[in-house]
């Protein structure tokens, strides 16, 4: 039975390789072929090029533009910038650089704050979801093994469903006629609502809540791969739980908690949806300050400075991770 | 270690909790009879019936499809492509390069790609004259851009763990790598590259940032349409519409669990068979 089962899942790859023959030994795509391999390209070329260049033009390039039209002047026309080069005349090329958009934004309080408060935020809600994703994660990796895929399942299943419908349904949680309000009050426990949608609370809870599977999953893949016999060890030697959990167990699971961290703290500095949805006027993110000189003030080129500042800001967080996965990758090596 | 046994089990419940109380709520809420979502006015099936009469909803839903398919299929054939090449081609010229091309999209905030690529389309069709006007063409681009990084990450870690030997015997009796890849690692390494374009999907039907940047009039996805109406406050259609999606996927997800360890467990009775008929 199960051999009648692998022949017919051969045969779609076997049909297809039949076809790649017949293509091969056959016309253009041979002398095309052959002619390539004489300038030393091959099949790897192929494989490698095809995303690089899909990548080099669709995510590097961009940014270029970006830091172009970040030194460039705003000019009420569409697109919204004045050209980096422009030929005065016939042979004189004039290039214009301005550095007025990122003094404006160094200058300005309310870049300044949004700045701050955005690393803030990162900050506290990432060492939350540190908080509240290790127990689970230990908690996963120390559970039978028939449970721990289905315990798995359930920490990604949000991450599948819509993150914006979850984002909402916090509305309907915090805001003052909203559920906990409406229990608190049911309950006797106080007589006004206590005023919890649009403050930085109710954005912690909600970037806790959204990137909570990434902090589980590199925390779960650490702890499942430490060895129990060093903490029966330690312990046998007379360190107590909670020393053995500080000396042994967080050392050795650190490239999980460095990588959750990562992953979650670069992608909060940048969130829109969450501070425009359950945060208030006050709680000002740089995601939702470039979204709004973009969209509302049509400011391309501080929108733009506004992006590179960012990025600055996030490329050493996105070396340290890129460090930490390649070495989760390639351990194997 | 006396401590751990309640400490760890009861942070677990609680985050569970925590994870699944919120969805549970939005569902509950869906079958609310009044219009104020979080007072409960009886039971109803009326918003359901509201939500399959809005036009604008089932044409974004629609559109929402179209481009997560396409763009899912394009991910899928990039991202695989990038993983092969990152877990079997060792060192070569442009590696660091694509490596952090590959993964950055990962972790960088939406904003910036969104920025980033609508600032791309505008100077190409001022150089070009292509892409005219902002559309369908210009979100599914975008969207492959950032989710074939997830593919990726997905079918190089599956390369990762898989043994080089089988491909090297099928190289040694002298199959050309194209074959080698058709007729062993595709087949071995397809669940991956199954749950990479399932992610893919996903994301591209989730995203609101980056469409919002390069989506153009007329091209209004899902998440633009619920945004929209979420910014005016909660209502009780769009938990309906919630509670659909939620069901949707979880169907699927414990289907997709279901089947990879009945597969699994085969393989294992499979392996063991062997080895009995060899004894």
């Amino acid at each position: 039975m199960s051999r009648s089962r692998s022949g017919a899942a051969r045969s779609s790859p076997f049909l297809l390789a039949e076809l790649m023959a017949w293509i091969r030994a056959h016309g253009p795509w041979r002398w095309a072929s052959q002619g390539l391999r004489r300038r030393g390209y091959s099949g790897r070329t192929f494989v490698t090029g095809v995303p690089f260049l899909w990548l080099l033009f669709f995510f590097l390039v961009p940014f270029l533009i970006v830091l172009k039209i970040s030194v460039s002047q705003m000019q009420m026309a569409m697109p919204p910038y004045e050209p980096f080069v422009t030929w005065t005349s016939a042979q004189v090329m004039e290039l214009k650089v301005n550095f007025a958009n990122y003094a404006f934004l160094w200058e300005d309080a309310l870049y300044r704050n949004a700045y701050l408060n955005s690393i803030l935020t990162a900050a506290v809600s990432t060492v939350l979801c540190l908080l509240i994703g290790y127990p689970m994660a230990y908690g996963i990796a120390r559970s039978r093994p028939s449970w721990r895929n289905l315990l798995l399942l359930l920490v990604m299943l949000p991450f599948w469903t819509s993150f914006l419908l979850r984002v909402y349904a916090w509305i309907g949680i915090l805001k003052n006629n909203g559920v906990i309000n409406n229990f608190l009050m049911w309950l006797g426990v106080i007589d006004e609502p206590i005023v919890m949608l649009q403050t930085n609370f109710a954005v912690y809870i909600g970037i806790v809540y959204s990137y909570l599977p990434f902090m589980v999953l590199p925390l779960y893949t650490a702890i499942e791969k430490l060895d129990q016999s060093l903490l029966e060890a330690a312990s046998d030697l007379g360190c107590r739980p909670a020393k053995v959990f500080i000396r042994v167990t967080i050392p050795l699971t650190k490239n999980g908690i460095i990588a959750g961290c990562m992953l979650v703290f670069i992608p909060a500095v940048g969130e829109f949806v969450i501070p425009a949805l359950l945060g208030g006027p006050d709680s000002l993110m740089i995601g939702r300050v470039l979204w709004e000189e973009f969209f509302n003030n049509r400011d391309w080129p501080i929108a733009s400075a506004v992006a590179i500042a960012m990025l600055l800001l996030l490329v050493i967080p996105i070396m340290i991770l890129q460090r930490f996965q390649g070495q989760q990758l390639g351990a194997h090596r | 270690m006396n401590r751990r046994p309640i400490f760890v089990p009861a942070m677990m419940t609680l985050g569970f909790l925590f994870l699944y109380v919120p969805i549970l709520l939005l569902i509950v809420y869906s079958f609310n009879e009044s219009r104020l979502v979080t007072v409960w006015g009886g039971f109803s099936t009326k918003w359901y019936g509201e939500l399959f009469r809005n036009e604008q909803v089932l044409d974004a839903a629609w559109l929402s499809f179209k481009i997560a398919a396409m763009n899912a299929t394009g991910a899928t054939i990039l991202g695989t492509l990038a993983g092969l090449a990152l877990a079997r081609f060792g060192r070569f010229r442009g590696r660091p390069l694509l490596t952090g091309m590959a993964t950055a999209p990962l972790v960088m905030p939406e904003v910036i790609t969104g920025l980033s690529l609508l600032l791309l389309f505008v100077a190409m069709e001022q150089v070009f004259g292509w892409p005219a006007g902002r559309g369908i063409t210009t979100i599914t681009i975008a969207h492959i851009t950032f989710s074939m990084a997830y593919v990726t990450v997905v079918v190089q870690s599956r390369l990762a763990t898989l043994d080089e030997s089988l491909e090297e015997a099928a190289m040694d009796l002298g199959a050309r790598p194209a074959k080698v890849f058709f007729l062993i690692t595709m087949p071995i390494i397809f669940p991956a590259i199954a749950a990479g374009w399932l992610l893919a999907f996903t994301l591209s039907w989730d995203d609101l940032v980056i469409t919002n940047f390069v989506a153009g009039p007329g091209s209004s996805t899902l998440p633009l349409v619920i945004f929209s109406k979420v910014r005016l406050g909660v209502s009780p259609d769009i938990n309906a519409l919630a509670s659909i999606l939620v069901l949707i996927v979880a169907i699927g997800i414990f289907t997709a669990g279901f089947y990879m360890q009945r597969q699994q467990k085969r393989r294992d009775q499979d392996v063991q068979r062997a080895i009995a008929a060899n004894e």
